[in-house]
C-alpha cells in the first residue's frame, strides 16, 4: 500500500482542467442522449455507487485506512430516512423529508465517526478486518430487528420529495440531483487533497510516527477523516434508497460491502475519479455481463477482473491509464 | 494528443449509450424476461426455476400465435434490491413485454411494487410466496398462478391433528417472512382443530448449528413443525436425528422439497412419513403431471430427480402466459388489455390441476397434503395423501375477517 | 439445568470447530502478516474435495486426509506463485485474497452446484454417547472436541519444541530480525502457509461432517475466524483457542436464551475487546 500509493502531489495542469470541463460537459448532456434506463440505472447508479466508493477512496487513498464499513454508514443514513420519513409499511414516523434527511446524515456521520474511533486503534490490515466485522454485525442487527428496522423485509416505498412541481424520482431530475451531490463531494475531496488537513492526512499515511513527532494529533486526524468519509457515504446512502425505492438488510450485507471495495480498487485509489471509473465499469458489468457470457458466471468475471487489477496494476485502471499515457506520449514529459 | 484521446473516448461513450438501448421493436417478436436467483447460495433453486421457464417455452417451440418469443434472463441474489434491479433491466433496457419471476418472498413484494410503475408490462410471479404480494395493495398487472405460503399449508394442520393425532407441537422455523407465512398457514388450521403450540423457535436464516435448539425442544410434545429451507433444513434434521431425537416431524413447504430431499449425505430415514403441504407433489397420479415430469427429465438430464417446486412454479407461470397469448392471438395492444382480461378469466390446466384467479389476480388452486416416501432406489419423494381442492388465498374465510388477522409475524396467529 | 449444561457443551464443541479453522488463519497472519480473506474458501474447498475423496474411497478418514493434503498443496502454490511476489505489501495481499475468494466461490458453485452436502461419518462416531445429568450427547461433537485438543497440542509442540517452530515463533516476534539471522524466510513462510491452508481444508471435512457444506459457508467461517482471532489476538494460537471458546459459547447461549439477537452478540464481544484491548486478549502490540 505504502509506496504504491504515495504519489507526488502535482499542481493543477491545464490538461487537468480541460479534462474536467470535458467530462463535466459530457455528464451534463448525457441524459439528453441516453434512454431513461441508461440515465438512471447506469448513469445515476454509477454516480451513487461511485460516491460511496469515493468515501472509501478518500479514506484509503489519503489516509491509508481501508474501511469496509462505508456501506454500513450509507445504510445507516438510508435506514434513518426510511424510519423517520414515509414508507409503504406504515412504520415511518412521517417526518418532513428535509428533517428526515438532515437527521439521517447527522446520525450516519456520527455512526461513521464512532466506527472510526474504534478502528483507528488499529492500522493497516487490522482496520479491514475490524470494519468488515462491524459491517457484518450491523447487517445482522438490521436483519433481526423488527421493531424499528423491520427485519428481513426492510422498507419500501421510499421516494424523493416533489419540489417545485418536479418529481425528483423522474429519470432526468434524479440524474441531475445525483450529479449535483456527487460533483460537490468530488470537488470537496479534490480540494481536501491540497488542504492542510489533506496534506497532514497524507503525511500520516506515509509516516505516522514522524507526524506524531512533528506535533500532529494523529488519532484526531484519522477520526476526522472517518467523519468526512461518513458524510460523503451518508449522502450516497440517501440517494441510494431514493434510487432503489427501498432498503433492506440485503442492501448492506457483505455482498454490497465487497462491491464497494471492488469498485474503489478497480478504479484506482490514487485519485478521487478512480471511484467513478470503477463504478461505471461495475455497473456496466452487473447489467450486461449476463448478455455477454454465460449468465451464471457473473461473479467469476468480476472476481477475475478484480484479481487481475490488484495483481498487475495496483493503482487500478487509473494507474493503467497513466502508464499508457507515459508510454504513448513520452515526449510531453 | 490528449485532446484527441479525450474526444475519442467521449465519442465512443456516446456511441455506446446511443446504440445499446436501441433494441429492435420489430413486430412479430414477443419479448419475455425471466429472473431467478442464478448466483449465490440459492443458485440451485433459481436454476431449476429457469428450467421450468425453458421447458414451457420449448413446448411452444418459442413461438406463439405465429410470433417468435425472445427470452431475456436476469439473475438476482434473493434480495429485494437485486430483484428490482433485474426487473428494471428487463423492462427498461431489454424492453420486454412480459416479466416472469421472482423466486423469493421479499423479492416478490419488491417486483409487485415496481409493477405498479410499469403499467405497460405484464408481470407473472415466479414462485415467490409472500402473502402481501397479492393480498394487500395488489398491482393490476401482476399475476400469480401459484399459491402463497399460507395456501400451501391448507389442510395440513387439520390433517395432523385428526389423522396423525399430534396435539402438542413446537415450531422450528427461519426468522423471516416466508417462514412466518408458512407457519401461519399451518397454525390457522392446526389451532382451529384443537392443537396446541408449546413453543415457537425462530432461528436466524443461515444458522447451521442447531444443537442448542435441539436441546431446548421439550420432551412432552407429539411432533415438531419444521419450516426451514435448503441446507438449514438438512442441518437441523441430521443434527436432531444424530442427537437421538425421536419426535415425528411435520414439514413446511420448502422443507419437504427435492432441494432438501435430494441433498447428498446419509439418507434421512427419519424423514420418511413426514406430512407436509405444497402446491405440488412428486408422485401425482395424473397423466398431465407424469407428462410434465417425463418432459422435465428428458429436457434436463442434469436436473433434480423430479422437478422441484421452483421448476414447477416457473413452469406454471410461463404456461399461463403462453396459453393466454395463444387465446388472444398474441395481441398485446392497448396495454395488454385483452391479454390481461383473458388471464383473469382463464381456467388453466396445469400439471397439478386447474388454476383460476381471484379478484386480486391470485391463484385459487388445488393444494396437496403429502408424506415423504422412499422409492426402491432410495430416492426420497413426496407422496400425495390428500388433495385439498381449490384453495383460495383466505383459506375459505371471509376476506375481511382474514385481513383482520393482520400481517404475518412471529406471533401470528396467537393460538393459545 | 440440563439446557444450561447442554449449551455449555454445544458451545465447547462449536468452539473446537472454530479453533480448527481459526488456528491456520492466525498462524499465517502471525508470521506473514497476510490476512488471508480466502481462508473460508479454502475451508469450503477442502470440504468439497474431501467429500469427493470420501465418496470415492468410502473412507471418512481418507476424505479428511484428502481435504488436508489438497488444500495444503493449494496453499503452498498460492504462497509460491502469488504471495511471494508481494511480500511486505500487506494491503495488496489482502485484496488479492478477496479476489481469490470471489473466484473460488463461483468456481465451487460451478463444480459442486448449490446442493447441500453432508459426510457419512464412520459408524463408530455416529449416534450418541451416555453422559451424566444430560443423559446423552452427540458422539461426533465430542470427537471434534478431541480433535481440536489434539491439533492444539500438536501445534503447541510443533511451535515450542521443533526448530522450524522456533523459527516461526521468532518470525511472529520479529520478522526482519529472523531474516537477518540467515534463516531462509521463504521456506518458513511456505511451511506456515501450507500448514495453515491444510488445517482449513481439514476443518472443512470435520465441520462438514458435524454440520453441512453448501455455498455461503466460506463466508460464514471466514467471519467466524476473523472474529475469533480479533478477540483472541492476531497471530496467537492460544489466543485463537480462547477467542474460539468465547465466540462458541456466546453463539450457543445466544441461540438458547435470546435467539433474536444471538448472532449480534459475537460482534458485541468483538467491539468490546477492541475498545478495551485492541490487540486482542492474548495478542501483543503490533
Amino acid at each position: 500500500m505504502r509506496g504504491s500509493n504515495a504519489q507526488v502531489i502535482r499542481g493543477t495542469s491545464q490538461a487537468d482542467v480541460l479534462w474536467h470541463v470535458l467530462v463535466f460537459v459530457f455528464l451534463l448532456v448525457y441524459p439528453w442522449i441516453a434512454s431513461p434506463f441508461w440515465t438512471v440505472q447506469i448513469g445515476a447508479q454509477s454516480l451513487i455507487l461511485g460516491m460511496i466508493a469515493l468515501s472509501l477512496t478518500f479514506l484509503a487513498g489519503y489516509g491509508g485506512m481501508v474501511s469496509l464499513a462505508q456501506v454500513s454508514v450509507a445504510g445507516c443514513a438510508g435506514y434513518t430516512v426510511a424510519v423517520l420519513g414515509v414508507n409503504s409499511f406504515n412504520m415511518g414516523l412521517g417526518w418532513p423529508w428535509l428533517a428526515a434527511v438532515i437527521l439521517a446524515i447527522v446520525i450516519a456521520t456520527l455512526f461513521g465517526t464512532l466506527i472510526g474511533a474504534i478502528s483507528v486503534q488499529t492500522t493497516g490490515i487490522y482496520t479491514i478486518m475490524i470494519t468488515l466485522a462491524i459491517a457484518v454485525g450491523f447487517y445482522y442487527f438490521a436483519r433481526q430487528n423488527y421493531n424499528i428496522l423491520n427485519g428481513w423485509n426492510g422498507f419500501a416505498g421510499l421516494k424523493p420529495p416533489v419540489i417545485g412541481g418536479v418529481n425528483w424520482r423522474d429519470p432526468v431530475p434524479f440524474y441531475y440531483l445525483s450529479l449535483a451531490v456527487v460533483a460537490v463531494a468530488y470537488f470537496v475531496v479534490v480540494y481536501l487533497r491540497r488542504s492542510t488537513f489533506g496534506l497532514s492526512l497524507q503525511g500520516i499515511r506515509d509516516n505516522d510516527r514522524r507526524m506524531q513527532a512533528l506535533g500532529f494529533n494523529v488519532r484526531a486526524h484519522r477520526i476526522l477523516a472517518y467523519t468526512v468519509a461518513a458524510l460523503i457515504a451518508s449522502f450516497g446512502g440517501v440517494l441510494m434508497i431514493w434510487l432503489n425505492g427501498r432498503i433492506s438488510p440485503g442492501s448492506i450485507g457483505i455482498g454490497p460491502t465487497i462491491d464497494i471495495l471492488v469498485i474503489a480498487v478497480i478504479g484506482g485509489l490514487g485519485h478521487p475519479v478512480g471511484a467513478f471509473i470503477g463504478a461505471v465499469l461495475f455497473t456496466l458489468l452487473e447489467n450486461f455481463a449476463i448478455d455477454l457470457i454465460a449468465s451464471e458466471r457473473f461473479n467469476l468475471l468480476i472476481g477475475a477482473v478484480f484479481l487481475a487489477i490488484v495483481l498487475f496494476s495496483p493503482d487500478g485502471l487509473l494507474g493503467l491509464w497513466q502508464k499508457l499515457r507515459q508510454w504513448t506520449a513520452p515526449a510531453t514529459h | 494528443m490528449k485532446k484527441a484521446l479525450g474526444v475519442l473516448i467521449i465519442c465512443a461513450a456516446l456511441a455506446v449509450s446511443l446504440c445499446l438501448p436501441v433494441t429492435s421493436q420489430a413486430d412479430g417478436v414477443i419479448k419475455i424476461g425471466a429472473m431467478a436467483t442464478l448466483e449465490g447460495p440459492f443458485a440451485v433453486l433459481g436454476q431449476d426455476g429457469m428450467r421450468g421457464v425453458k421447458l414451457a417455452l420449448q413446448q411452444w417451440n418459442y413461438t406463439v400465435a405465429g410470433k417468435k418469443i425472445k427470452l431475456y434472463t436476469m439473475s438476482t441474489d434473493a434480495t429485494p434490491d437485486s430483484a428490482t434491479r433485474a426487473a428494471r433491466k428487463l423492462v427498461e433496457q431489454d424492453k420486454v413485454d412480459i416479466v416472469i419471476g421472482p423466486l423469493s418472498g421479499s423479492e416478490g413484494i419488491a417486483v409487485k411494487d415496481y409493477a405498479h410503475t410499469q403499467p405497460q408490462v405484464t408481470f407473472f410471479n415466479g414462485i415467490s410466496a409472500a402473502q402481501d404480494t397479492t393480498l394487500r395493495n395488489p398491482a393490476p398487472n401482476f399475476f400469480r398462478f401459484t399459491g402463497d405460503g399460507v395456501q400451501f399449508m391448507a389442510g395440513v394442520g387439520e390433517y395432523v391433528v385428526q389423522v396423525k393425532g399430534y396435539k402438542k407441537i413446537v415450531t422450528v422455523a427461519e426468522d423471516y417472512s416466508f417462514a412466518y407465512t408458512n407457519v401461519m398457514g399451518f397454525l390457522l388450521g392446526y389451532c382451529k382443530a384443537g392443537g396446541k403450540v408449546v413453543k415457537r423457535f425462530w432461528v436466524p436464516v443461515g444458522n447451521k448449528d442447531y444443537s442448542t435448539i435441539v436441546a431446548s425442544i421439550p420432551d412432552d410434545i407429539d411432533a415438531i413443525f419444521v419450516a426451514l429451507g435448503g441446507s438449514d433444513a438438512v442441518n437441523f434434521l441430521s443434527q436432531y436425528e444424530q442427537a437421538g431425537g425421536d419426535k415425528p416431524m411435520v414439514g413446511g413447504t420448502v422443507t419437504i422439497d427435492q432441494s432438501v430431499l435430494s441433498s447428498k449425505g446419509r439418507r434421512k430415514t427419519y424423514m420418511i412419513g413426514t406430512p407436509s403441504g405444497s402446491a405440488m407433489a412428486d408422485n401425482l397420479d395424473t397423466p398431465s403431471w407424469k407428462k410434465f415430469v417425463a418432459e422435465y427429465k428428458a429436457a434436463f438430464p442434469k436436473g433434480f430427480p423430479s422437478p422441484s417446486v421452483f421448476a414447477w412454479g416457473y413452469y406454471v407461470s410461463t404456461v399461463a402466459c403462453l396459453t393466454a397469448l395463444d387465446k388472444v392471438n398474441g395481441d398485446l395492444s392497448n396495454n395488454h388489455k385483452a391479454f390481461r382480461e383473458t388471464l383473469s378469466k382463464i381456467e388453466l390446466q396445469t400439471p397439478s390441476g386447474v388454476v383460476r384467479l381471484d379478484e386480486n389476480r391470485q391463484a385459487i388452486a388445488d393444494m396437496f397434503i403429502t408424506e415423504v416416501a422412499e422409492r426402491p432406489d432410495g430416492v426420497l419423494y413426496s407422496k400425495v395423501v390428500k388433495v385439498v381442492p381449490q384453495v383460495n388465498q383466505t383459506l375459505g374465510m371471509d376476506r375481511k375477517e382474514f385481513l383482520a388477522l393482520g400481517p404475518v409475524g412471529r406471533n401470528n396467529p396467537p393460538c393459545n | 439445568m440440563k439446557l444450561f449444561i447442554m449449551t455449555i457443551l454445544n458451545g465447547l464443541t462449536l468452539a473446537a470447530l472454530y479453533f480448527l479453522v481459526a488456528s491456520g488463519f492466525t498462524l499465517v497472519f502471525g508470521v506473514m502478516r497476510n490476512v488471508n480473506l480466502a481462508h473460508g474458501s479454502l475451508f469450503l474447498l477442502g470440504a468439497y474435495v474431501g467429500f469427493d475423496v470420501a465418496e470415492a474411497t468410502g473412507s471418512w478418514v481418507l476424505g479428511a486426509a484428502g481435504g488436508f493434503v489438497a488444500i495444503a498443496i493449494l496453499g503452498l502454490l498460492l504462497q509460491v506463485c502469488i504471495f511471494r511476489f508481494m511480500e511486505g505489501q500487506d494491503l495488496r495481499q489482502t485484496l488479492v485474497t478477496i479476489g481469490i475468494s470471489i473466484i473460488l466461490a463461483d468456481v465451487m458453485l460451478a463444480v459442486w452446484g448449490g446442493v447441500t452436502y453432508q459426510f457419512e461419518i464412520p459408524d463408530a462416531l455416529y449416534g450418541v454417547t451416555r453422559l451424566p445429568i444430560i443423559k446423552v450427547y452427540t458422539t461426533y461433537r465430542l470427537f471434534i472436541l478431541l480433535i481440536a485438543v489434539v491439533i492444539g497440542l500438536a501445534l503447541w509442540l510443533f511451535l515450542d519444541k521443533t526448530r522450524v517452530g522456533m523459527m516461526i515463533r521468532a518470525g511472529v516476534d520479529d520478522r526482519d530480525m529472523l531474516a537477518a539471522t540467515g534463516v531462509n524466510v521463504h521456506r518458513v513462510f511456505a511451511i506456515v502457509f501450507t500448514i495453515g491452508a491444510g488445517l482449513a481444508g481439514f476443518a472443512g471435512v470435520v465441520g462438514g461432517s458435524a454440520l453441512s457444506i453448501a455455498p455461503g459457508e466460506d463466508l460464514r467461517y471466514l467471519l467466524a475466524s476473523l472474529v475469533v482471532v480479533i478477540v483472541g489476538g492476531m497471530g496467537s494460537v492460544g489466543g485463537a483457542a480462547l477467542g474460539a471458546l468465547l465466540i462458541g459459547l456466546a453463539e450457543q447461549f445466544g441461540l438458547a436464551y435470546s435467539p433474536t439477537y444471538g448472532v449480534v452478540y459475537t460482534f458485541i464481544i468483538m467491539v468490546l475487546t477492541l475498545a478495551f484491548r485492541p490487540q486482542g486478549l492474548l495478542g501483543r502490540r503490533a
